[in-house]
């Protein structure tokens, strides 16, 4: 079931992407950063973790995830730290997708040429 | 040439809008990445590593997988096929990434790559950070809870 369900919901959170990009003028960058907003907005309702519970790994693969996961860490950090805790918790969870496409991007793009 | 026959070669010729091809194709490869991330998830937990750091591990292995894929140039024909199937998961990120770094390499180290990596993802990465502030803001002042 596992398979099944994240299958199911990366797809429709990508069918939901398709509509808006083919039903608007909105570009692909202004997408993402909806979805990621709305992410944002689904954890603060409490609604991300009935995801997380239906689809397990497949609710932490599309962009959505890194709203929830900003705003947990957020929240983590006020609850430990007060406002400064804010400052410094962050970036902590989404900090192993930004460093990993940074550190593979510069390393791979070296030694590769664009086609045309 | 009278004007209905005109009428019928421009409605020959302009491109067909093929919405619901186009949403059936995203859902199936956006279906798709969500799969191979599940594999991915079972193979690692077979190795006696816990669940949260086989979630992590494996966002990082699609991350590499796409920006591979990406440098070597066979992506960019995917994601123009499957659109936001490839660009809604975690493999949009890495290749929006991968490809500013591989379009801006030409003008140097400083002023193209380091200045243009982020170009495409940014935004994802700076609105994110704002909503997520914001929010907790409102939380604590509320004081809500879900």
């Amino acid at each position: 079931m596992l398979y099944l369900n994240a299958f199911i919901f990366v797809g429709l959170v990508s069918l939901i992407g398709e509509i808006i990009l083919d039903n608007t003028k909105l570009t692909p960058g202004h997408i993402t950063s909806i979805l990621v907003v709305v992410g944002a907005i689904l954890s603060f309702f409490g609604i991300y973790e009935y995801f997380i519970d239906f689809a397990g790994i497949g609710a932490s693969i599309p962009i959505t995830s890194f709203g929830n996961l900003l705003y947990q860490a957020c929240l983590e950090g006020y609850k430990n730290d007060g406002i400064l805790g804010m400052f410094t918790n962050m970036l902590t969870t989404t900090s192993g997708g930004i460093t990993s496409a940074i550190i593979f991007s510069a390393f791979l793009t070296l030694f590769t040429k664009p086609k045309d | 040439m009278n004007k209905e026959e005109y009428q019928k070669l421009v409605k020959d010729y302009t491109p067909k809008e093929k919405k619901l091809e186009n949403a059936l194709i995203a859902f199936v490869s956006g279906g798709s990445v969500g799969l191979i991330g599940a594999i991915i998830y079972t193979i690692l937990l077979n190795f006696d590593i816990q669940s949260k750091t086989a979630n992590i591990w494996t966002i990082i292995i699609l991350i590499f997988l796409a920006s591979l894929a990406t440098s070597l140039c066979f992506f960019d024909k995917w994601v123009n096929k499957a659109r936001c199937g490839l660009i809604v998961p975690i493999t949009g990120f890495a290749h929006s990434v991968t490809s500013s770094a591989l379009d801006y390499k030409k003008d140097g180290l400083i002023t193209g790559l380091g200045s243009n990596i982020f170009k495409l993802a940014g935004s994802v990465i700076i609105y994110g950070v704002i909503s997520a502030y914001v929010l907790t803001i409102i939380g604590v002042i509320f004081n809500v809870k879900f």
